[in-house]
């Protein structure tokens, strides 16, 4: 299956995986499958750093690591500010001719170590110019604390902190836009993307570490613990997330965006909902309204995206 | 030859930094740290270093930068104070607790509220038991000494920990003095080049740092740093003999005025110690056996040096820049009872807090506290164990 690209399935497989088997993610999850792409994706040297997170605390339980590359872990909000002390050391170092070889610096963090308490390490990073990747795998609250709210999580989702009651049905906030919000700093290079759609995903990484200076990336993450789904539901719960439009698939390139996927039939929201327990409560007849006004927030963003979309054309993408 | 200049303190540690040369510094504006960070940065912008900086976006991050920088792999310090050090509060223990020899500038002030920007202990004390090693200067000589010596001994490759330099708000960064600066080769041979450790950026030997450790191992690695903080004492006066090779200055891990044969004594910490040696000489010329001493080393603390220097006295005040709410003492009061603690004979001690938020120590505190432990040395009984002194009752 070559692509544009020229990037195969055949060829990826033959790479070395640089985040071994062995950790101690939940079967299922989607964190391991993204940095695995992330990785794949990368050429040459990558020095990561973790936040605080499921990611962190499942794949480095001293003695053990399942990191074959350099990785740091400092603590919750400051993946972004932690990167940029080891990238800024790279420059240094190599400046004065003590390092020779070209490194990829890439931030992996989850929803909560980055739409929340880590924002503000995050936009600090960004703005400075920092040449990293940050990648948000974004499973929609803290999941490692036991399923919370976050700023992620998306409206009327149950969560251990919004409980689906009598009087409150859930979270009653639609979610952060946070690839908006990293866009607006005037980065080279924004984008979402979903391990459903992995050569979407791998193009993006491709593209994203091609580009010196910040770059963010926010990638679906299911999680069958949190979602209350089945454990096998990953790739096709993110799937569709992204053909009803609830996480779709662009980029924005030096200002420009691009749509890179376009469903050919935009799905209805209940499909992605309805394998969700934590969306169980919306499908109570007292609750239809919320169905109704999640479905409409869904349609807002994506027609917005739409009307933005210039196909990469002011970049000169393909 | 040794350059004789009049400089405030931060401008003494700017200069020191800049004759070190550290490979990265992240930092963020404090008052009244700033302006060793502004002095630094304009070495940074004229190329009078080779130190890449990160100007970020809080104390938090300017930590952790420090600590992804250090962990990289190279030499690395910052400067802050007061509420600067309360937000890097998580990143003091991880910085320790990943054994990064980082260097930090701690221009002590008040911590609100009330919102004050002068000279107070509160923001170090606070502090005192990250598993950093703290080094109080009295003045701007001290300050310059103690941060060219605190790379050498943070970086000991038996130690590894981050120290912070330790200076008085305003009544030394900002106040001009008479120092000594020494020749840049100087200072660049003594502290030598930088000596990795398991560096992040090794790309042949990959390393994963900042593991979770659960309760089958955790013990044992903050044992491990209880035992390298024991180590400290001995790098510490290696580290002082071979400065005074280099500066013809004498440091320990405290310093003692008039105090071998004295009766009272104070023990009290930076700028205030040297009003304090005015009024010692004063006592001293009407006869009464005064002394003092001054911890240079807190963190670790040297508990059984500073208890044998002590032991022989018959009344000491110890005096507080910070009070310890709801301990019942200050906290250096409590560092010297517990160094006294196994001694047989013991002195009798009291506890003063004076100059919090800035209020200026003055000789006549001095003469009171003496005059006081004079009293308590000849009837043995004491009024008040702890009071404010300097206050509006």
């Amino acid at each position: 299956m070559a692509t544009p690209t020229g990037i195969t399935l055949k060829e990826l497989s033959k790479k070395e995986g640089l985040l071994t088997s062995g950790h101690r993610l939940c079967a299922g999850c989607g964190a391991p499958i993204i940095v695995k792409m992330v990785l794949l994706a990368a050429e040459g040297p990558v020095v990561a750093a973790n936040a605080t997170g499921c990611l962190e605390v499942s794949t480095c339980i001293s003695d053990y690591t399942a990191w074959k590359i350099p990785w740091i872990h400092n603590a919750f909000e400051n993946a972004a500010a932690t990167l940029s002390g080891v990238e800024t050391m790279y420059r240094s170092l190599k400046k004065q001719g003590k390092i020779s070889k070209d490194i990829k610096f890439i931030a992996f963090g989850g929803d909560g170590g980055t739409y929340d308490i880590g924002l503000q390490s995050l936009s600090g990073a960004m703005e400075r110019g920092h040449d990293m990747l940050y990648v948000c795998y974004d499973n929609g609250a803290y999941m490692n604390t036991g399923i919370q709210r976050s700023s992620a999580t998306p409206f009327g989702a149950d969560t251990t902190t919004c409980p689906a009651g009598s009087v409150i049905p859930g979270k009653t906030q639609n979610r952060k836009n946070l690839t908006k919000i990293m866009a607006a700093h005037d980065i080279p290079y924004a984008a979402q993307a979903s391990p459903s759609h992995w050569m979407d995903l791998i193009k993006k990484v491709k593209k994203a570490l091609s580009i010196e200076g910040p770059k963010f990336m926010n990638i679906l993450s299911p999680c069958n613990r949190g979602w209350r789904s089945r454990t096998d539901d990953a790739i096709m719960l993110s799937r569709l997330g992204v053909e009803t439009c609830y996480w779709p698939l662009y980029e924005i390139e030096d200002g420009a965006t691009k749509v890179t996927f376009k469903p050919k039939e935009k799905k209805p929201l209940v499909d992605f909902l309805k394998p969700q327990g934590r969306f169980k409560h919306l499908f109570a007849p007292e609750n239809e309204w919320m169905l109704k006004k999640f479905q409409e927030m869904v349609d807002k963003e994506w027609e917005f995206l739409l009307k933005s979309d210039l196909g990469g054309k002011a970049s000169g993408a393909e | 030859m040794a350059r004789v200049v009049a400089v405030t303190g931060n401008e003494a540690v700017a200069e020191a930094l800049r004759q070190v040369n550290p490979d990265v510094s992240s930092a963020y504006p404090i008052t009244p740290a700033t302006d060793i960070m502004q002095r630094f940065t304009s070495f940074v912008s004229n190329g009078k270093v080779k130190t890449e900086m990160i100007l970020v976006e809080s104390e938090h991050s300017a930590m952790s930068g420090c600590i992804g920088a250090s962990a990289a792999g190279g030499r690395v310090m910052t400067a802050t104070s007061s509420q600067g050090l309360a937000l890097m509060w998580e990143e003091l223990f991880i910085a320790s607790g990943t054994r990064l020899p980082i260097v930090m500038a701690l221009v002590n002030r008040a911590l609100s509220a009330p919102l004050n920007i002068h000279g107070d202990h509160s923001d170090g004390m606070g502090a005192r038991d990250c598993g950093w090693i703290q080094l109080w200067s009295e003045n701007a000589q001290e300050s310059y000494d103690n941060t060219i010596q605190a790379f050498r001994i943070a970086e000991h490759m038996d130690l590894r920990l981050p120290a912070m330099v330790c200076l008085d708000g305003f009544i030394i960064s900002h106040s001009i003095e008479r120092i000594e600066y020494m020749e840049d080769d100087k200072v660049k041979n003594f502290v030598g080049e930088f000596k990795n450790l398991n560096p992040l950026l090794d790309l042949e030997h990959p390393v994963s740092y900042g593991p979770l450790i659960l309760p089958d191992y955790y013990m044992e690695y903050r044992r491990a740093h209880a035992e390298v903080m024991s180590k400290v004492v001995g790098v510490v006066l290696d580290v002082a003999k071979d400065f005074e090779k280099i500066s013809g200055r004498k440091y320990g891990l405290f310093e003692t005025y008039r105090l071998d044969d004295a009766e009272v004594a104070l023990v009290i910490l930076n700028s205030a110690a040297g009003t304090s040696k005015d009024v010692i000489d004063a006592f001293r010329e009407k006869g009464i056996k005064a002394g003092l001493l001054k911890p240079r080393l807190y963190r670790p603390f040297p508990y059984e040096e500073i208890g044998n220097a002590l032991k022989h006295l018959k009344a000491i005040c110890v005096l507080d820049r910070a009070d310890a709410f709801g301990g019942s003492y200050g906290p250096l009061f409590m560092d010297i009872a517990s160094s006294l603690y196994t001694c047989k004979e013991k002195p009798v001690l009291i506890n003063k807090i004076y100059g919090l938020g800035g209020r200026d120590y003055m000789p006549e505190h001095a003469e009171l506290v003496l005059n006081e432990l004079a009293e308590v040395a000849k009837t043995g009984k004491v009024k008040t164990f702890k009071e404010y002194i300097g206050v509006r009752e």
